[in-house]
């Protein structure tokens, strides 16, 4: 079995849980807190990745490559890590320059049919030496024939790995297994898994991920991020231990820096609520629950009917757009689901 | 009326939903569709349609040189960029429907008139095309505005090879296109490519930030604007009409059917390029072209 290597979004998934509002100071105090705790690497950035700053998923706080600039300064021994999804950010407003301010790991992500869209950037990094992992969003959303595809195509792009994204939190530990070991058994490069806890499955997926060959998870201190959080990255820890898997990780200096630091910054309860399971249920990337609540609100609807109709239109990441028009429908044309018509409603 | 020839360089999506639209040209007839393997699908399509092909790529023009008037690239950004210095010694006019932005940026509706001048112009992108006149008729009407950002999403299947290769491009050229056009210096433009099936019909966000929206006003601009664009890409319609997201924050969505021709209906990224760029060719020919036949006194 290859080591695992443990991914800390903390800095990245967890800016949609506080609207993309992270500050430098909270960038310098958690990355004071978990450096050379034994984590592989630490990312950091936009929800959505370098270059998602926008009006459609989010303005950032601060200039998102000041993001990166501000980590470094403070990983002394763990690797500084950014994410870029294809389509918002770019090689040259992006890549390169946090590059330049020395990001060792880079995460490329597109939607989970979409990797040749990648070509470029994960050759690009991977010429110039660093470490680079192709990423597939929404992996729920397609076969996993069509997985073995992408992973083959993310390795002869030179892609040091595949991390499957679990956006919507849908997927049950046998399901994760059987992707997972289909991929191991058709590509030799790093195997990894991001999950979401939508329904109360983050850790259990990822454990089963790592039984089955991944060799990376991706998840967050304290489950901070979109929706209803990742994987506990200090739960997961635990379990490893306690089933003989050896992590090299400081569990108690992460389990610290949740306490003293995340928690501060996180803006509600993290308990997993009715519009998170439905966007689970539904199928539907996390990201989009912010920006759900907000315009169900502002149009008088109910949020989860909304993520039920954008279930429906099949809506992936970055269609934060979709939201305001099927808002728009569901309060003209009424509610399909709900009251005494739905599917939930009946019961 | 003799008609001005034309040849298409490139045999993807793109090269191929402008054969479509050039046969319907009264003005422009397509001699011939260059690619780069003689037995590709695309340019048998092509013989069977009755059109020549040539799989000869760039060199088929070098080596006709009186054969083509007007010369439309779908290739890619990085071909074009060595395609453009040849074609402009060889007089030709362009019209460049990659992302390379070698030529001017060109939106047939705003600045078609002034780049009939031009020897090379640039389609931007279809999210380009499809926004930028919609972007610069909303922030004129407000008089100002501090920030213009669009999202295009397209169906997974419409987007070739050339497109895929060429995302980062798309974006730069097309938040350049909304720069320019709208002269607000803060612009931003990304894509999403989504594979569901049935594929999606091309659907494209704009977002505008300025103090003092009147939405009445910016209603009756975009739907004006939306009026002229149907001249001549009829499946394009505002879906999402003005609404403020926030007081400062205009949001407004804009759909293309397609119509139809080498793809179906959902791929209307095809048709908002390959409409604009026939438009453009076409005023081209009449301004320079076949100005004697127009008006023979």
């Amino acid at each position: 079995m290859r080591k695992v290597k443990i991914f800390d979004s903390s800095l990245r998934d967890g800016s949609h849980a506080v609207k993309q509002q992270l500050f430098p100071e909270q960038i310098e105090a958690y990355c004071d807190a978990v450096d050379g705790s034994g984590l592989h690497t630490v990312i950091v950035g936009h929800g959505n990745g370098l270059g998602a700053s926008s009006i459609q998923m989010g303005l950032s706080a601060m200039d998102e490559v000041d993001m990166v600039r501000v980590a470094h300064n403070h990983l002394k021994k763990t690797r500084l890590g950014t994410f870029v999804t294809v389509g918002f950010g770019t090689i040259e407003d992006h890549i390169k320059p946090a590059m330049a301010c020395g990001t060792e790991v880079f995460c490329i992500a597109t939607h989970c049919t979409e990797s040749d869209t990648m070509r470029r950037h994960v050759q690009y990094v991977s010429r110039h030496g660093k470490e680079v992992y192709g990423v597939l969003m929404n992996c729920h959303l397609t076969s996993i024939n069509s997985l073995v595809e992408q992973a083959k195509n993310i390795a002869s792009y030179g892609g040091d790995g595949v991390i499957l994204m679990d956006s919507a939190g849908t997927f049950i530990p046998d399901q994760i297994s059987r992707i997972v070991e289909e991929l191991c058994n058709h590509v030799d490069i790093d195997i990894g898994f991001h999950a979401h806890n939508n329904l109360s499955m983050a850790v259990a997926n990822s454990y089963a991920a790592i039984s089955s060959g991944a060799s990376i998870i991706d998840g967050t201190v304290l489950g901070f991020g979109a929706g209803a959080g990742n994987c506990q990255l200090e739960a997961l820890i635990a379990l490893m231990e306690k089933n003989g898997i050896r992590t090299g990780i400081d569990l108690y200096r992460l389990m610290d820096a949740g306490k003293n630091v995340i928690s501060g910054m996180m803006h509600y309860d993290r308990g997993i609520d009715g519009t998170c399971i439905i966007s689970g249920y539904a199928g539907v990337v996390s990201t989009f629950r912010t920006k759900v609540e907000y315009i169900a609100k502002m149009k008088n609807v109910d949020p989860r009917d909304v993520f039920l109709a954008l279930g429906e239109r099949k809506a992936i990441a970055g269609q934060d757009d979709l939201i305001l028009e099927v808002a728009n429908h569901l309060a003209e044309h009424g509610k399909r689901y709900g009251g005494n018509h739905g599917k939930f409603g009946k019961i | 009326m003799k008609k001005v020839q034309a040849a298409i360089l490139g045999s993807g999506n793109i090269g191929m939903d402008l054969l479509y639209k050039l046969r319907n040209s009264k003005v422009l007839s397509c001699e011939c569709v260059i690619g780069r393997q003689e037995n590709s699908e695309n340019l048998k399509k092509c013989r069977e349609m009755g059109y020549r092909t040539s799989a000869k790529s760039i060199q088929e023009i070098i080596e006709h040189p009186a054969c083509y008037d007007v010369v439309f690239d779908a290739t890619s950004a990085e071909a074009h960029k060595v395609h453009a210095s040849i074609l402009k010694r060889m007089k030709k006019f362009v019209v460049d429907l990659t992302p390379a932005k070698e030529g001017r940026l060109c939106i047939p509706c705003l600045n078609g008139d002034e780049c009939v001048n031009e020897d090379n112009v640039n389609m931007v992108t279809c999210g380009g095309q499809a926004t930028v006149p919609m972007a610069y008729a909303v922030t004129r009407e407000i008089g100002h505005a501090d920030y213009v950002e669009i999202v295009a999403t397209i169906a997974s299947s419409s987007a070739g090879r050339a497109t895929r290769d060429n995302i980062d491009e798309y974006i730069h050229t097309t938040a350049l296109a909304l720069r320019n056009f709208t002269g607000v210096a803060k612009t931003k433009a990304m894509i999403v490519l989504n594979p569901a099936d049935p594929p999606i019909i091309m659907r494209n966000t704009l977002y505008v930030v300025a103090d003092g929206i009147k939405l009445e006003r910016v209603t009756y601009a975009a739907e004006r604007m939306e009026q002229e664009i149907q001249k001549y890409v009829p499946g394009y319609s505002i879906t999402v009409p003005p609404s403020l997201v926030k007081d400062n924050t205009l949001a407004m969505t804009v759909q293309v059917e397609g119509s139809g021709d080498f793809l179906p209906e959902y791929a209307g990224n095809l048709d908002i390029i390959t409409c604009a760029a026939v438009e453009m060719a076409e005023k081209y020919a009449y301004e320079n072209l076949l100005r004697e036949e127009r008006c023979p006194f």
